[in-house]
């Protein structure tokens, strides 16, 4: 399990504190206000960012001295999650093999997953050559590569149209459960907190809220979070 | 969908748009950061070992009156040779700025031509066009007019000008460009006539711009070696640097020729420092033609725009041609000095090019993570020095060991590496923040560190920047005369000190087909290390 042990973040005047645990293969939706602090919480998860103080616990191991290549995790960000320079196939490999030097059976694996997220034939292509959806998948395909046990989504399908992000929260769906990944997403649209399932954490205020079961957090908002939403 | 992460991202940004990382532990990239503070100390070293061993040697000689007169000299030829060239450039800038013609494109390519220039070849093919028995003294004499000469301040700042007049035009050119498109939109549709224009729009640009341009100049001339040898000269035109160099080769008075050094030092690190804070990274790179409309004025100012660029692009040409057409006969029997002379050149120019680059991409990296006051210092500092400053105090350090002549080459690759770094460092750091904001979270997340990142992320993003940076270092380094004047005898002369020689012994023919060799290696390594970039990042 992922425990933010009395967790707080800080970045010049802004601040954020969390303290709560969500279990292996959750599914958590985060969500809240613009510059409210979702995507530091993420970074920090991800070791992008020391906390100022508390902890960060995967299974009992605090992942403070731990580099970020080295987590658990696998994170995806709004956008630049793939190399220009390489080829799909190449930026798929990155993902089992930092240095690129691939064996057979890895690149029966990149083409598996390429097959798996819908990208038959599209390993030697950059990524320019792909259209957003694709891009997405592409970077769906190194997280399913990786299989690490933590997937951090930073709302990397934002620049999707609504069809496209469904077909993508699906995905999504999919490889959590091929790689029984727990999944933490961050998303503005209550619609996407809904569709991914399980549980949501509101941040808004300097603090990122333990996580509620998301319906019930709907139907029964907090003031900040009602404030949020608007009126029906 | 709106972004969730805008006003955080905008408010942990550091003002300068820079988005900071974290310490290298959380960075990634420990190795790297260590590697380039050990290489900053070692550039520190080259740089400051020379210094402190001319300070050593320098201190408590007290220069005599001709001394003093060289520390006048440099002082005043430089600040005419800026101000000259930078008065020059603004009309023909300006014609660049507001006229469309056919060449026009090729013209700017040819004002970036110049900085890579040997300065050799330049003062060469000046002399083919105004020396003693130039163009202009024939046609003087033809009408029986008095002869002028090119010996003296009017030669070296003829000379000065004609190097630094192309990079003063880019300079102010592209500050002409920069006037927002709207501005000048603005100003047409209020009715601006061109005073109006002048008023308003350009001379507030030109205030901005100009004093920069004028530093940069007066940097560069303060150094100047290679045209002061051949073109000053005698108690009314010595340079501190030709005095240091007359000091170390024909009186070896050691003493004196490093308190000369100490004074070149303190003049240049003043200069570079009001340079380096008031100049924007200056206009030799590639992408300067952004085509905005000016108003083309008709009338009498578009003839005189005719004209100036007509006479600008005269001058410059006049004596590259020059140098040509004598070269091309003289080619048939050159001397045969000039083949290992050549190769050796090429050696010294390609281990500095890649020197020179590995150098200033580990610091660029290694900035653009973390500032850091060591490495600025590191490639910064070499602008306070010169290549006769270096060489002295590298010449006082090897001496007592060996003689000088032995670690020519060495000494020169170290000199010239020194020197051009502060220009790679410039041209890599913007692109290497740009790479670590873009793609540095990316590669922390997926463990690409160390060799990994150099291969698969560092050098594919940089090999644009990282090739025309090779070949701006390996330009220079190639047409480079100065610490090997110090060094070199006759088995380790470089092809720009062949060029001297022969042009100082007047064997203009031979000194006019070297200097075609020199030439056509300088633009060709340029040229290859520059496309080579190119290619590998296509």
């Amino acid at each position: 399990m992922l425990q933010l042990d009395h967790l707080a973040l800080r970045q010049d005047d802004f601040s954020l504190t969390a303290d709560w645990t969500v279990n292996a293969g959750d599914r958590v939706a985060v969500i809240g206000p613009s510059g409210a602090g979702k995507s530091t919480l993420l970074a920090a998860i991800a070791g992008f960012l020391p906390p100022a103080s508390g902890k960060i616990l995967w299974q009992g191991h605090d992942l403070g001295a731990v580099p970020a290549g080295e987590r658990p995790v696998t994170i995806l960000f709004q956008d630049q999650n793939l190399f220009p320079h390489l080829t799909v196939a190449q930026n798929l490999g990155l993902g089992l093999r930092p240095d690129l030097r691939l064996t057979p059976a890895d690149h029966a694996r990149i083409t598996a997953a390429l097959h798996r997220t819908g990208l038959e034939g599209l390993g030697p292509r950059r990524p320019a050559q792909l259209s957003g959806g694709q891009a997405s998948r592409a970077a769906l395909a190194r997280a399913l590569l990786r299989a690490r046990p933590i997937l951090l989504l930073d709302e990397p399908f934002a620049a999707l149209g609504p069809a496209l992000r469904a077909e993508m929260l699906a995905l999504v769906r999919e490889v959590a459960t091929e790689t029984g990944a727990l999944v933490l997403m961050v998303t503005h649209d209550p619609g996407d907190a809904l569709a991914l399932g399980g549980a949501a954490i509101f941040v808004a205020d300097g603090v990122a809220h333990p996580p509620v079961e998301t319906r019930q957090l709907f139907d029964a908002p907090p003031p900040a979070l009602r404030a949020y939403l608007g009126p029906k | 969908m709106a972004s969730g992460t805008g006003t955080l991202t905008l408010a942990i940004r550091p003002p300068n748009g820079v988005r900071r990382l974290p310490s290298p532990l959380w960075g990634g990239d420990g190795g790297g950061g260590r590697l380039a503070r050990l290489l900053a100390l070692m550039l520190l070293a080259l740089v400051t070992a020379p210094l402190i061993a001319v300070a050593l040697r320098g201190a408590g000689v007290s220069l005599g009156p001709a001394d003093w007169a060289a520390v006048r000299f440099t002082v005043t030829q430089a600040l005419l040779s800026a101000l000259i060239a930078t008065v020059l450039a603004i009309p023909v800038a300006r014609a660049l700025a507001r006229r469309r013609f056919f060449g026009r494109g090729a013209l700017v390519t040819l004002m970036g031509a110049p900085f890579l220039l040997p300065a050799v070849v330049a003062v060469l093919g000046l002399l083919a066009v105004f020396g003693r028995s130039g163009l202009l003294n024939r046609a003087l004499e033809a009408l029986g007019l008095p002869t002028v000469s090119i010996f003296g301040l009017g030669g070296v700042l003829l000379a000065h000008v004609f190097l630094n007049l192309p990079l003063a035009v880019r300079m102010i050119l592209q500050g002409w460009l920069s006037i927002p498109a709207e501005r000048v939109r603005l100003a047409q549709s209020l009715g601006f006539g061109p005073t109006q224009m002048l008023r308003h729009l350009e001379w507030p640009m030109l205030r901005e711009v100009l004093p920069g341009v004028a530093l940069v100049i007066l940097v560069i001339c303060l150094t100047s070696f290679a045209v002061v040898l051949t073109l000053g000269g005698g108690p009314a035109a010595t340079t501190i640097e030709l005095a240091i160099y007359q000091a170390v080769r024909f009186d070896f008075d050691l003493a004196r020729a490093a308190g000369l050094a100490g004074v070149q030092v303190a003049i240049c690190a003043l200069a570079a420092l009001a340079a380096w804070g008031l100049v924007r990274p200056a206009g030799f790179g590639a992408g300067l033609d952004r085509q905005v409309a000016l108003p083309a004025p008709g009338g009498w100012r578009r003839g005189a725009d005719a004209a100036v660029l007509a006479v600008a692009t005269l001058f410059l040409i006049l004596p590259l041609m020059a140098v040509a057409l004598r070269g091309v006969p003289g080619l048939a029997d050159l001397p045969p000095s000039v083949l290992p002379a050549a190769l050796r050149s090429v050696l010294v120019a390609l281990t500095s090019a890649v020197l020179t680059s590995a150098a200033a991409l580990a610091l660029a990296l290694a900035a653009a993570r973390r500032p850091s006051a060591l490495v600025e210092g590191a490639a910064t500092l070499p602008l306070a020095t010169s290549g006769l400053v270096l060489g002295t105090g590298l010449f006082l350090i090897v001496q007592p060991f060996t003689p000088p002549m032995t670690v020519a080459l060495p000494v020169t690759i170290l000199v010239n590496t020194a020197l051009a770094l502060p220009f790679l460092y410039r041209i890599l750091l913007p692109q290497t923040r740009a790479l670590l904001s873009d793609y540095g979270r990316l590669a922390d997340s997926l463990g690409l560190q160390g060799w990994s990142r150099l291969r698969w992320l560092v050098l594919p993003r940089l090999a644009r920047p990282l090739g025309f940076g090779a070949g701006i270092a390996a330009a220079l380094s190639m047409g480079d005369l100065g610490a090997i004047a110090l060094f070199a005898g006759e088995r380790q002369a470089t092809l720009p000190l062949v060029v001297q020689q022969l042009t100082g012994a007047y064997r203009l023919e031979a000194a006019a087909a070297a200097s075609l060799i020199l030439v056509t290696l300088s633009f060709a390594l340029f040229w290859a290390c520059d496309a080579g970039g190119r290619r590998a990042a296509a």
